[in-house]
């Protein structure tokens, strides 16, 4: 493994620059969201953390919280629910039109959520379902339902077959296999899937913009909306906003990392795109 | 009866198969059907015709240049994210200390989101933002440079959020190549190069056109940050921002719908053409002789 110190050099500046341009990116967010005036000078006249009460009142944050954790809970645990028997069939058997079935699932996934997104929003506004928690609720489980497939099938496939059969010779019967047997093996798949599935909807801005209305916004529409409106709002408390928006994040990622272990996760994600 | 049933279950066929219809369901009512809804849709124009919607779309050159400007904003950030992802993950693929932290630290800009990065980096690289300010200091430039609400914003903020995406996932296909490959290679005498290029390459090359893809998408779909950090009139226009404006601005759903369809199979045709290429390479282990 001896290889140029210029290869070496070379990679060492381009890393370090994507992290300072990262820190920077971050850390002026920060900076800001406690600074007092920041015009033309290094760093803000004063600190203060006043921007966040303003931010909790003025966005009324509280409500926006409520809608994005009742959001994520609802559509993590149906996706868990729709997802994982699925899953189940899809890693142990063989039939006519997995493929098919296989990359039905896919697509959601491999499309842009716009593209599906203003037909779908569409449709739930003709069914008066958009505009409220429920169209937000639908709308995000379209990529969520197939991303717990594609997650928890290699996770199934990892199980031995022959536990099963075991408890099948037993007298067990299929939804005791499913309680009794597989549900404790899953549980560190299911965790993980589900709290991906959280990160994934806590960020996922295009399908709750398209079908929200004005009380069921979560917090990165409620974060568009006042940084697209800019001059209304002083943009300090935007950025107090986003603050809260990244730490929320943050206390996922770790919950997360805790799980999964980011590498395997994506070779995890690396099969299913064969 | 019992018969048929025997001979089902040996095609694979029995009750659960059940357990697929709630996911079916699902995906068939939210996706295909939606699909299905926009495509009627799209061929109802209030006038001209069935292909009405489309043939506006393609003849106004403020819609049809979109799509040139979506590829030109996402095939250039797709490419850069995997091509700079490969050396780097290639230094990085051996353990070391604090590999766990950095593929943590690399994993954070995934969960930042679009809204939060376009926002950063409008304060970060906006005309009295640090970045602006160093050069300044520095004597580099005279004047503050624009790099926000521009092209160079948009790009930037794709290699923020798209490039540890594709960095996890190059280093996790590289991590599936044996190494003793490379060592056989070493063996028997392959400079660095030769054996970078002609093992290592070769067998990530299937894996990078996925990686290729799953960025490409990512970077495809960007509407928040090409409307916050980009110029969403003129060079940052991209189709997504146009469908989006055809249906909810102009509550035109024939012309939106028909947008978003024509985005959806520009990013197939680019996605089919990728696998195309991909099926044309080695496809087979990556561990070594004894499998």
């Amino acid at each position: 493994m001896t290889r140029p110190r210029l290869g070496t050099w070379f990679i060492g500046t381009a890393v370090t620059i994507f992290f300072i341009g990262l820190a920077g990116v971050v850390g002026s967010v920060v900076v800001n969201s406690f600074g007092t005036r920041w015009f033309d000078t290094w760093l803000p006249e004063g600190f203060t953390p006043d921007w966040y009460g303003q931010a909790w009142d003025e966005f009324t944050l509280l409500p926006v919280l409520g809608v994005t954790l009742t959001v994520c809970l609802l559509v993590a645990v149906i996706s868990v629910l729709v997802g994982v028997p699925a899953s189940y069939v899809l890693a142990r058997r063989a039939f006519p039109g997995r493929r098919a079935l296989y990359l039905l699932f896919l697509l959601p996934i491999l499309m842009p959520p716009i593209t599906y997104g203003i037909p779908l929003a569409t449709v739930l506004y003709k069914y008066g379902l958009a505009g409220h928690l429920s169209g937000v609720v639908l709308a995000n489980l379209v990529p969520s339902i197939p991303f717990v497939i594609l997650t928890m099938t290699p996770f199934i496939e990892q199980i031995d077959p022959a536990v099963e059969r075991a408890a099948r010779m037993c007298g067990a019967r299929t939804v005791q296999i499913f309680t009794k047997i597989l549900a404790p093996l899953l549980i560190p798949g299911i965790l993980a899937a589900t709290i991906l599935v959280v990160v994934r909807t806590v960020g996922m801005f295009e399908l709750t913009f398209l079908t929200a209305g004005p009380d069921s916004q979560t917090l990165v529409v409620a974060l568009f909306y006042s940084m697209s409106a800019a001059g209304i709002r002083a943009q300090q408390s935007v950025d107090a906003m986003a603050v809260i928006y990244t730490a929320m994040m943050l206390v996922l990622l770790v919950v997360a990392l805790r799980f999964v272990n980011p590498t395997q996760l994506v070779a995890r994600v690396k099969d299913d795109s064969e | 009866m019992v018969a048929l049933s025997h001979r089902l279950a040996d095609r694979g066929i029995d009750r659960h198969l059940f357990l697929l219809v709630p996911a079916t369901l699902f995906v068939a009512a939210l996706f295909i059907y939606p699909f299905c809804y926009g495509l009627g849709l799209s061929l109802q124009p209030a006038q001209g015709g069935a292909f009405g919607a489309y043939r506006e779309f393609f003849t106004d050159a403020y819609q049809r240049d979109t799509i040139m400007t979506t590829l030109k904003i996402a095939l250039p950030a797709a490419l850069l994210n995997v091509v700079a992802s490969v050396p780097i993950a290639y230094k990085m693929r051996g353990r070391f200390r604090g590999k766990r932290l950095l593929t943590t630290v690399l994993v954070v800009p995934i969960t930042l989101g679009t809204v939060l990065t376009a926002e950063g980096l409008l304060n970060f690289l906006g005309p009295t933002g640090w970045f602006n300010r160093t050069l300044l200091a520095a004597g580099i430039v005279d004047t503050p440079l624009t790099l926000t609400h521009n092209y160079t914003g948009v790009f930037l903020s794709l290699v923020i959020t798209g490039f540890p995406f594709a960095f996890l996932l190059v280093l996790s296909y590289l991590s599936g190549i044996d190494p003793s490959l490379e060592r056989a290679g070493a063996t028997l005498g392959a400079g660095w190069a030769q054996r970078f290029f002609r093992i290592t390459l070769p067998l990530l090359a299937p894996g990078l056109a996925t990686t290729f893809c799953l960025t490409f998408v990512l970077a495809f779909s960007v509407f928040p940050s090409a409307i916050l950090v980009g110029d969403p009139s003129g060079s940052t226009r991209v189709i997504s921002i146009a469908a989006y404006e055809a249906a909810y601005v102009r509550y035109d759903y024939a012309a939106g719908s028909a947008a978003a369809l024509i985005m959806g199979l520009v990013e197939l045709i680019v996605i089919a053409v990728v696998l195309g290429l991909r099926s044309l390479l080695y496809t087979g282990t990556t561990s070594g002789g004894k499998g």
